[in-house]
């Protein structure tokens, strides 16, 4: 097995779910909670990703971030290299490609908290985003997971967009359904098949782990309440 | 600076005006006396604005205009565009149905507004609560483990936890049970007298508004329809809308004198009144109350009834409401009657009339006085 591939790919799922669960969070607060009447407009946008060709997403990220696009050129300007076919370009493809795998879960979990609840915070002197942190986050803990970990293996099976964009370099690019490509074209059945093999394991376990959790398999996921937490005589 | 500058301030002063799409329009005007400390209820239909009223109250929703003033402190002003968000208001909100944290315990909930206290002070007041509405041994247990009588009493230790310049409580009952509800009902009085914090209670129960409140405002179709204490209201409403609200004509301060064999007999007046025994035994001190229709009008000298209360009085007063007749009855207390035309022609029912008004025991309820004062709270920590 190409272990080079597979160690790149988990960087780059890593990375792509860390950087979602940034982005994603606000975004989705933004999406759940806003009354614009037009905000419609951004969430058909967000999930845009899940309909489109990866060939045509790869080829609009190529171009708007190529040496002849003003953001292609900010990049080569301020970093000293274009952006494409590198770690990096491949990085913000990936995000864009996996983003509503990420914030369509956080939406929905979002939307399914009481706002009742988010207004007893508020009456209770706890600002917006204390409220996000300590109640809003610990409600919606199942949703938040469940998006990361789906925008995490949604990112290891990318193709289509890693082609165009990343292109196929050996430990900058090479992700692991690139490598079971090269094999098979190179009639390398074997290797190809265990790599498969591999990448099929670790999806399944993930996807397995998702619906476990949403099913309460272990029970809620429980919060810890570190700073709402009072010790009692009853609980010392 | 002038002592009636200084009393002004003691009051909140709500003017607001808002409507909700072209159906419905709230504009209410009521005043809250601050100092000393004044349990106002709001009263009316479910549908009426109650609660739309105490979303503007808390910050929760925007008025289109008007003013909220606290004191000397401005929560909303159209004119100046002044909205202090519900953060910075200071104040204990009770929701209807608890709205708990389910994702915290009972400590977790009641401590969940005061983070930013050092941890010493927090766990004392979180005890404090914990120790004043009976929640020992509850400390660590998930909202939903809880009966509903217990959740309102966590609601309640939370909203009050922060010591709030004003409570509002939105039909703070009304998720509970019968007998739960009575017990509690004595209970809340007790807690609200002891607390000493100005508050506005929503509630559509009139056993609720009369063991609650000092004042009441009836609010019908998001408009203020009568302002005064709750007896007053109920004994003289100012139209047949807040009469047909109220629905209870006959409200007088009274005394249990004695208990027998689960009736009560109560001094009410200069009469005293046979009536069932309250379920929940709060102070001597009671409200009378019955209802027009439960009233059986006599001649003097009729044969005897099952009703246990047989009442001579003087006719004060008779007015036609419509297809019924009311009657007002001096029987040592204000006592009105509900009658027909027909009866009104064939018992000659003209002011001055002597009269036996006849009404029966089950039909007379006693509702706890709010200033009782046997009902005091378990433990004074707060």
């Amino acid at each position: 097995m190409n272990w080079t591939a597979i160690a790149l790919t988990f960087k780059l799922a890593g990375f792509t779910a860390l950087i979602l669960l940034l982005i994603g969070l606000p975004l989705a607060y933004w999406l759940s909670f806003s009354r614009w009447r037009w905000k419609f407009l951004v969430e058909s946008v967000v999930a845009l990703p899940l309909v489109l060709p990866p060939t045509v997403l790869g080829f609009y990220i190529l171009v708007a971030i190529g040496p002849h696009s003003p953001l292609g050129r900010l990049y080569t300007d301020v970093v000293g290299h274009p952006l494409p076919f590198t770690f990096e370009g491949l990085l913000v493809a990936s995000i864009l490609y996996s983003l509503p795998f990420a914030v369509q879960p956080f939406v929905t979990a979002f939307d399914q908290i009481d706002r009742r609840l988010i207004e007893a915070s508020w009456t209770l002197g706890v600002s917006r985003l204390m409220t996000f942190v300590t109640l809003i986050i610990p409600l919606s803990i199942a949703g938040l997971v469940t998006g990361v970990v789906l925008s995490f293996a949604h990112t290891l099976g990318e193709f289509g967009v890693v082609l165009m964009v990343g292109g196929n370099i050996e430990g900058e690019t090479r992700t692991v359904s690139i490598d079971i490509y090269d094999e098979v074209q190179a009639l390398n059945y074997a290797a190809a098949g265990k790599t498969a093999l591999f990448l099929l394991v670790i999806s399944y376990a993930v996807l397995l782990t998702i619906y476990a959790i949403n099913r309460r398999v272990w029970g809620p996921i429980h919060w810890q309440e570190p700073a709402a937490r009072v010790r009692t005589p009853a609980s010392r | 600076m002038s002592p009636t500058g200084s009393s002004m301030a003691e009051e909140m002063i709500v003017d607001i005006r808002k409507s909700f799409g072209s159906r419905f329009v709230l504009d209410v005007q009521f005043t809250l006396a601050l100092s000393p400390p004044t349990v106002l209820i709001l009263f009316g239909p479910s549908g009426s604005g109650k609660t739309s009223i105490l979303r503007c109250l808390a910050g929760l929703d925007w008025p289109d205009f008007g003013l909220i003033k606290v004191g000397e402190d401005v929560w909303f002003d159209s004119n100046t565009a002044r909205r202090l968000g519900p953060q910075r208001r200071e104040l204990g909100y009770m929701f209807q149905d608890y709205a708990l944290f389910p994702t915290h315990s009972v400590a977790g909930n009641i401590g969940f507004g005061l983070r930013s206290l050092p941890s010493a002070e927090r766990h004392t007041r979180v005890n404090a609560a914990i120790a004043l509405l009976q929640l020992h041994g509850l400390e660590d247990v998930k909202p939903s483990r809880l009966s509903g009588g217990q959740q309102q009493r966590v609601a309640l230790a939370r909203a009050i936890v922060r010591r709030p310049r004003l409570l509002l409580l939105d039909e703070p009952l009304s998720a509970l049970d019968l007998p739960t509800r009575t017990q509690l009902r004595g209970e809340l009085r007790g807690l609200l007298r002891h607390l000493a914090i100005p508050s506005i209670a929503v509630t559509h129960d009139w056993e609720e508004a009369l063991a609650l409140g000092d004042r009441m405002a009836v609010i019908k179709d998001g408009r203020v329809l009568q302002t005064g204490t709750p007896q007053e209201i109920f004994n003289l409403p100012k139209n047949l809308d807040v009469a047909k609200i109220v629905g209870m004509e006959t409200v007088i301060p009274g005394r249990i004198a004695g208990t027998d064999e689960g009736l009560a007999i109560v001094e009410a007046g200069g009469a005293k009144v046979i009536a069932l025994t309250p379920e929940a035994p709060g102070s001597d001190e009671v409200f009378v109350c019955i209802r027009a229709e439960d009233v059986v009008l006599e001649p003097i000298g009729s044969g005897t009834t099952s009703a246990r209360n047989r009442l001579v009085g003087t006719i004060l007063g008779v007015t036609s409401t419509g297809a019924l007749v009311r009657v007002d009855v001096d029987c040592g207390f204000p006592l009105s009657a509900l009658v027909t035309r027909a009866a009104v022609e064939d018992l000659h029912l003209a002011v001055g009339t002597r009269i036996v008004a006849a009404i029966k025991a089950g039909a007379v309820h006693i509702v706890p006085h709010p200033t009782g004062t046997r009902s005091t709270p378990p433990a004074s920590i707060m």
